[in-house]
């Protein structure tokens, strides 16, 4: 009886048309496995040997982008229940942390998986400088990789400010004062005030809307931190990923040239 | 030793253990592949025509490690809830201020280097001394495997700026900083009170030359022997590498190029200068190496 009906289900068109292909275990199927896949074909069909051994690669990077979808998770769903306005937002965290279903669990998460990020992209890049993974033909994308070091540290700053309690707007007061300190563009750098630098006019003054942290610096380092920085880090990772399966995998010499 | 307690019981400084540990766990790890593929003489990596099917062996891992990482931070976030402290107030300054944990070796450079230089020169020269790595290193060995005797400097050069001026950094600052950005060492209280005398001079000080004259204006003769130091530091150093270079390895000098090394060079003396500057500053209390009306360093 469940035996028939596995086979009716199995073969309906709407099956057929979602599934195409079933666990055989033969060459050719695991073969399309990966490439009818959308998720999984950014990985080739076969890989080195060493290059799925995790003490080779520790799985840093591939840790680094589960953590940057659980953020995006998690601050998605954070961002239902908060509003980038002085007056709210410290209540909204309260509110958040003490009163929405798991909201507390979600905010915790966010928290957490965003500082593991920092350490993780720190020791993907340690792992790729120590297996040389950035020589030909790979030099690229290393800098790539950099450009994403520094993007997961805007990402995590800017994410700081925004429960807007004393030690959100004070770290972000010590971060944001060295812009003062610009040679050229900050009223206290080398040669700032020569050029018509004035706490009012100058690049910590763009970069916080106000001569101090205030609400406007609040709803600029929102809008940066859950817009633009993200949608710029998904296509670094894009270039990131696509270089990488290009270049023949995660290490070692150039793929021959057919 | 209460203090101590306070900083390791604080669950925003839990990703600096793990950081710690990590790290310097990882690279003692790999230190440890690098010496048997360096005994063994053909890497263990280097194979590059076994290969496996990704789906499953690839894929397996992806999921088991994706599993490990989700349990991980859900536990985590159990167990640990974020900080949420007081409403944000302008008008009452903690102290210490604090910059979020992974930008604490920058802060912690201000101790010796002013702001334009350890929260802008060298952050800028951080990423751009990063991305020209691949560009810098023409060593073709090592490629894909871990290895040391094949990349001695390349590796000694990035495990000090890393390990020791990056992470160790961050560690100071984390632990040892209290009140008014002062030393304390973990057994000692924490006094906001605390009176530090400030001995700091300039180097031309020391060497009985004042920085400013009697009537307040900048000495020039101070000024200009500064100058003569920083930009010496450069001018001397740079072409004397150079020199030392084509005599000792002529073959490599010839592939490594003069725009190369000029590049190398110049960020290779910048990252040193900071561990210079802090010996100067531990032995003979130096403030300023050269003083002038618009910057000093």
């Amino acid at each position: 009886m469940l035996a028939q009906i596995k086979k009716k289900i199995k073969s309906s068109d709407i099956y057929k048309s979602i599934f195409r292909h079933g666990y055989e275990d033969t060459q050719r199927n695991r073969a399309l496995m990966v490439v009818d896949n959308v998720f999984l074909h950014l990985h080739p069909v076969r890989v080195s040997r060493h290059a799925v051994n995790y003490g080779y690669t520790w799985g840093m990077g591939g840790i680094s982008f589960l953590l940057f979808i659980i953020l995006t998770i998690t601050g998605v769903i954070l961002m239902f229940y908060y509003r980038p306005a002085a007056e709210y937002a410290y209540e909204d965290m309260k509110y958040l942390m003490n009163d929405v279903p798991f909201g507390a669990l979600i905010r915790n998460m966010h928290r957490w998986s965003a500082h593991l990020m920092v350490i993780t992209v720190m020791l993907h890049m340690f792992r790729v400088f120590l297996t040389g993974s950035y020589k030909p033909p790979r030099q690229f994308n290393w800098v790539i990789g950099v450009i994403l070091l520094l993007l997961t540290f805007l990402l995590s700053f800017t994410g700081y400010l925004l429960p807007w309690d004393q030690l959100a707007i004070w770290a972000v007061t010590v971060g944001t004062n060295m812009a003062r300190a610009t040679p050229f563009l900050g009223h206290q750098g080398p040669f700032g005030p020569e050029l018509g630098m004035r706490p009012d006019n100058d690049i910590r003054f763009l970069l916080l809307g106000g001569t101090q942290v205030g609400p406007p610096a609040l709803l600029r380092f929102y809008v940066l931190h859950c817009i633009f920085l993200p949608l710029v880090t998904a296509i670094f990772l894009a270039v990131h990923f696509w270089r990488v399966r290009k270049d023949g995998g995660i290490s070692g010499p150039a793929p021959k040239k057919i | 030793m209460h203090n101590l307690l306070k900083i390791l019981g604080n669950p925003d400084n839990f990703p600096i253990i793990i950081l710690l540990f990590t790290v310097y766990g990882f690279f003692i790890y790999s230190m440890k592949k690098a010496k048997r593929n360096d005994e063994r003489g053909v890497p263990y990596e280097a194979d590059e025509t076994d290969k496996v099917q990704v789906w499953p062996y690839l894929v397996r891992v992806e999921f088991i490690a994706a599993i490990a990482v989700m349990v991980f931070v859900l536990l985590w976030s159990i167990a640990f809830d974020a900080p949420l402290e007081e409403p944000a107030n302008p008008t009452l300054t903690p102290n210490p201020s604090k910059a979020p944990w992974y930008f604490l070796g920058l802060q912690e450079m201000l101790v010796y280097f002013d702001p334009w230089i350890a929260g802008v020169l060298l952050p800028g020269l951080i990423i751009i001394g990063l991305m020209a790595i691949p560009y810098i290193d023409i060593n073709p060995k090592g490629n894909g495997y871990y290895t040391f005797k094949e990349r001695k400097w390349a590796i000694t050069i990035f495990a000090f700026g890393f390990l020791v001026l990056w992470v160790l950094l961050i560690f100071v600052g984390t632990f040892f900083r209290g009140p008014g950005w002062n030393f304390f060492w973990p057994w000692e209280e924490w006094d906001p009170h605390k009176v530090v005398a400030i001995t700091n001079v300039d180097l031309t000080e020391l060497f009985g030359i004042p920085t400013y004259n009697p009537n307040g204006a900048l000495n020039p003769i101070a000024s200009i022997l500064g100058g003569v130091v920083v930009i010496g530091y450069y001018a001397i150093l740079m072409p004397l590498g150079w020199l030392w270079l084509k005599r000792k390895m002529p073959d490599f000098a010839e592939k490594f190029g003069l725009t190369r090394y000029i590049v190398t060079s110049y960020l290779f003396l910048t990252m040193i200068a900071l561990p210079i500057k802090m010996i100067l500053r531990w032995t003979l209390n130096v403030k300023y190496v050269w003083v002038t009306p618009w910057f000093n360093v």
